[in-house]
């Protein structure tokens, strides 16, 4: 489970009460996601309460209590992806993969999840797949690239079966 | 101390005070919702706005933390003052429009029933924080907390699931204005429902009477360094 | 590990003599090939127009005979990837890997020109060959960004080449500490973040607090969506806000600073973890600064994904560790602030201005812009504009000289309609405004705000009610939820605009927000839920008849609105083409090979798949 790492994390920052949120990235970064023995563990040897760490882990949006999927889409809805037709886009991949943004797909291999200002607004509408840039976004190419990702997994089930 | 005026009239208050204080020490009435005398103030329900002036201008600011200083100029009914507290229990009215104590409080602020305009929920708690400052600060354990954000913050446990520190003391229904958390003990069992808590209760050696958490006491007896026996006689047979 | 031992400085005299020695050891004419290198260019394949560069150079034979470096952003987004080449200052834009060779060959070695990588002026046709010439750049000042594009910042050699921490050397060794608040204060810097608050007096005010130990921020939680001005900075050029923290840490008396970063920033946070290392290596950082005896650190905390906790009190609790929520701040954070101590807040571009104004003094600082508001501010301009990027402009020029004059106008031959300042606190300005000047009150008495540098372009293709529902779904997510007023105001201001925006609008609606707009005002714990009503104030105040044709007649005049449009095709302008068709995830359009097509209102989404595909205009939205 990764529990060793969660105690390496916390050494790393030496238990400090007042760099909780720092370790709970740090083990997000790691895991994907925040876990219940991570949490627990945290806040044992951290000093505090768990309901403390756990209202840190629903606060802020970096965090999540649930896997992740194997890719992270991420569109932006800043101002000027907004203003340049963004929430079609959303739209376009909420209805591709069957899921609303902040939600992961069945076969956990996309979450989706809206971000507020890339900085790259002269590529808008702008959408981030692991990383990687797809800027200048139309409904066509977003489903394209969808499709792409589909095809690999669907060959990599096909050579696992 | 300091000279303050309230209404046309001058109070004196000591230093560090809060204007709320000055307030019900002096029989003042002002509505509130998440103020406790015995917990940290947090301006959250934003029931006890009054204004202030500064200078030529004036500005709303909430009561039960703002910090008295001399000359310092309070109203407390002014127009801008009531029609804020009206809309702020609407909205709150919203939220819970079937919570009797937040009815009440809209009824005497002149807002009745819930905008006809607004969305309406059904909520029953009004996430004054009430209990999760007892716990945290009176009793010191935190079993509950906030959770979330924006309209879908409320207050729970972790994991929404029953709470191994929970001693079951009771702190958090006694505190909360809505009446939202309900303790009930029945034969051997407390139970606290809101946050699925179920605690075996004591019984009194000589009484036979049920009298309090187990864990409760054991958490009691460990953190004041009592004897082993210490609890098994209840505080009444006791004397 | 260090390949070789950086000998650390300990006096001006030593300052003086490594920037001599770095400055030295560089030929001015050597040619140098700078690559932008910020985010944004970065989604444009930046990285691999620099392999190219280097794979190139080694190809060509002539490694050593020039210098390949990536530096911060230059600003001109619009038109990424973007190549200098200097000494000349030859400006390449929209590089290609392909177009790699042809430069070492044409424009490195044989010093000629490739024409169809310059910039042509759409105005004149004219073909514009150096950076400078660029009318982009013109009308700018670009006294804090413009060193981006000199810079690798990963390089502290390059920053004091160019004459970096002198300003901190004369802070330390010929000031006082009261003497530089002074200073900052006759400069009349005012805090860039959005709150123009005067620096030199928040900066006295945390001087003068009670208690022994104090602390200096750094806000880069850059939360408004469309602003990227301070990520570009931390990415461009981190040394300029150290330097700037360090001389306001010493003017204050604090020995330990902060710097906030967005979790979404993870190359601001690489490029500054590196200088602060590298500042730390020379002695510019950390224990006896500069050889002065004065001690400083800098710390780096990452947010975690909540545009609330840029605000400062919530920004200190995150720092804590604790939920990152804002407090009543009826004691200010100058008195009490991060773990009750004393503590300045300031943005980053504010930290930028600092050495500066210590080094070129406050004089000639408050010469530039307008009585109230001094120096420079950075915008990005984004939105529906021909020239996106980041621009610099002293305080005074007018909305106008920025749309048209550096912004080049609207795309399309659209026509204008408002830009927006200040993010989710701040307002639409209609053309009818466009003298007003870029100045804190001015852009206030107009009902919006400076903020921290978004300005996001509007055309008749906006809807104004959409976009203030925008800013208020926004706000909505990003609301703690402590207060009433902003939790539930939010929530019932963004339900009767959703109502409006879908056609279930009732007349009272617009007088409805308007009064919830005064509560949240009045009665908001924090600046978010105070602030929140402005985009809806000022799209009422300047485009109510918009409002009005959504309540009234159920329409959308900009044709934004999914429920109060349709989509149809012009039988007259459609051939028959099919790419419509091909594209319909509903399958509402059918039609036959070459003949006009028609579409089922039905089922139709409204998904606008239609609209984008096809390249006759035959898709009509009313």
């Amino acid at each position: 489970m990764g529990i060793a790492k969660v105690d390496s994390i916390i050494d790393k920052y030496r238990a400090e009460p007042g760099s909780l949120t720092s370790i709970l990235q740090d083990i997000q970064a790691e895991h994907n996601y925040l876990s219940k023995p991570a949490l627990i563990k945290v806040s044992e040897r951290v000093g505090l309460p768990l309901s403390q760490a756990y209202s840190l882990a629903t606060f802020y949006k970096a965090f999540s209590l649930e896997p992740r999927g194997r890719h992270l889409i991420s569109v932006c809805l800043g101002t000027a992806c907004h203003v340049r037709g963004g929430v079609r886009i959303k739209e376009k991949i909420e209805r591709d993969l069957k899921v609303h943004a902040g939600q992961t797909t069945k076969d956990k291999m996309f979450t989706l999840q809206t971000v507020n200002c890339l900085g790259c607004c002269a590529l808008g509408p702008i959408v981030v797949i692991d990383g990687q840039y797809h800027g200048q976004a139309t409904q066509p190419k977003v489903g394209s690239i969808l499709k792409k990702y589909k095809k690999v997994h669907e060959g990599e089930r096909g050579e696992a079966g | 101390m300091v000279r303050l005026t309230i209404d046309g009239r001058e109070f004196e208050a000591g230093e560090g005070s809060t204007i709320l204080e000055v307030l019900q020490d002096n029989g003042i009435e002002m509505p509130t919702l998440c103020y406790h005398e015995a917990l940290t103030p947090q301006g959250a329900c934003r029931l006890c706005m009054v204004e202030i002036a500064e200078g030529d201008r004036s500005r709303l600011v909430a009561s039960c933390l703002f910090p008295v200083r001399e000359g310092l100029v309070v109203r407390t009914n002014t127009q801008r003052v009531i029609q804020t507290r009206r809309m702020v229990i609407e909205l709150l009215l919203a939220r819970c429009p079937n919570v009797p104590a937040v009815r009440e409080m809209a009824e005497k602020l002149g807002g009745q029933k819930p905008h006809p305009r607004f969305e309406l929920s059904d909520e029953d708690c009004v996430l004054c924080g009430l209990c999760v400052r007892a716990c945290r600060e009176v009793v010191g354990i935190g079993a509950i907390s906030f959770v979330n954000r924006g309209t879908v913050r409320k207050v729970s446990t972790p994991f929404d699931e029953a709470s191994d520190v929970c001693i079951g003391c009771g702190a958090c229904a006694y505190v909360c204005p809505t009446g939202a958390i309900e303790l009930e003990d029945i034969g051997d069992t407390r139970r606290i429902g809101r946050w699925k808590a179920e605690l075996k209760l004591k019984r009194c050696k000589v009484c036979s009477n049920y009298f309090a958490p187990e864990f409760q006491l054991e958490y009691i007896r460990k953190f004041a360094k009592l004897p082993e026996d210490f609890f098994e006689v209840c505080p009444t047979c006791r004397k | 590990m260090r390949a070789k031992e950086v000998k650390r400085v300990r006096s001006p005299e030593d300052l003086e003599a490594l920037r001599d020695s770095i400055v030295s050891r560089r030929d001015p004419n050597k040619p140098c090939i700078t690559v932008c290198s910020g985010t944004g260019c970065h989604a444009y394949g930046c990285e691999s127009v620099t392999e190219a560069f280097i794979d190139e150079v080694k190809k060509q034979e002539i490694e050593g005979k020039v210098d390949i470096k990536t530096t911060g952003c230059h600003g001109f987004c619009e038109r990424g990837p973007i190549t200098v080449i200097h000494p000349e200052g030859i400006f390449y834009q929209r590089v290609t890997v392909e177009d790699v060779p042809e430069i070492i060959s044409e424009t490195v070695v044989n010093k000629n020109i490739i024409e169809r990588l310059l910039y042509v002026d759409p105005n004149t046709g004219q073909k514009i060959v150096y950076e400078r010439g660029v009318p982009f750049y013109k009308k700018q000042n670009r006294l804090i960004f413009g060193n981006n594009g000199l810079i690798d910042p990963t390089s502290i050699d390059d920053y004091v080449a160019l004459g970096g921490y002198s300003a901190l050397s004369k802070a330390l060794y010929d000031m006082r500490p009261e003497g530089i608040i002074d200073v900052i204060k006759a400069s009349g810097l005012r805090g860039r973040g959005g709150g123009g608050f005067p620096t030199g007096r928040k900066w006295e005010s945390c001087r003068r607090a009670d208690g022994d130990v104090r602390y200096v921020v750094c806000n880069a939680d850059e939360g408004d969506p469309g602003a990227y001005t301070d990520r570009s900075l931390l990415e461009g050029n981190p040394h300029s806000i150290i330097e700037g923290m360090i001389i306001g840490a010493y003017a204050i008396g604090s020995n330990q600073g902060f710097v906030y970063v967005r979790d979404e920033y993870p190359l601001a946070v690489r490029n500054l973890s590196v200088a602060l290392r590298q500042a730390e290596d020379y002695g510019l950082l950390g224990e006896d600064i500069l050889g002065s005896g004065f001690d400083f650190q800098i710390r780096i905390n990452r947010g975690a994904g909540a545009f609330v906790s840029g605000e400062s009190s919530a920004l200190m609790a995150a720092l804590e560790g604790r939920v990152g929520e804002p407090r009543a701040k009826y004691i200010h954070t100058v008195e009490r602030g991060l773990w009750d101590r004393p503590t300045s807040l300031n943005n980053v571009e504010t930290w930028a201005n600092v050495p500066l104004i210590i080094e070129r003094g406050p004089d000639w600082y408050s010469k530039i812009g307008t009585e109230k508001s001094k120096g420079t501010k950075i915008f990005s301009l984004v939105g529906r504009i021909n020239n996106t990027g980041l621009v610099e402009v002293p305080m005074g020029i007018t909305l106008g000289e920025i749309v048209h004059d550096i912004g080049g106008g609207i795309p399309n031959g659209k026509k204008f309609k408002a830009v927006q300042t200040g993010g989710p606190s701040g307002g639409c300005i209609p053309e009818s405004l466009f003298d007003t000047p870029v100045d804190f009150e001015r852009l206030t008495e107009v009902g919006s705000m400076m903020g921290s540098g978004g300005m996001i372009v509007m055309d008749e293709d906006t809807c104004m009610v959409d976009v203030a529902k925008y800013f208020l779904g926004f706000l909505e997510e990003e609301s703690c939820g402590k207060c009433v007023p902003c939790r539930e105001g939010i929530r019932q201001m963004y339900h009767i605009l959703t109502d409006i925006t879908e056609g279930r609008g009732q007349p009272g609606d617009i007088e409805l927000l308007e009064e919830l707009s005064r509560v949240l005002r009045d009665a908001s714990l924090c600046a978010l839920g105070a602030t929140a009503p402005n985009p809806v104030l000022t799209t009422i105040r300047y485009f109510r008849e918009e409002y009005e044709s959504h309540i009234k007649d159920k329409r959308c005049p900009a044709g934004v609105c999914k429920e109060l449009i349709h989509y149809s095709i012009d039988q007259d302008r459609c051939n028959g083409c099919g790419a419509c068709l091909k594209v319909c995830p509903q399958h509402v359009i059918s039609g036959q090979k070459k003949e006009p097509h028609t579409l089922s209102q039905d089922e139709c989404i409204k998904c606008g798949a239609c609209y984008e595909a096809c390249k006759f205009d035959a898709i009509v939205i009313e």
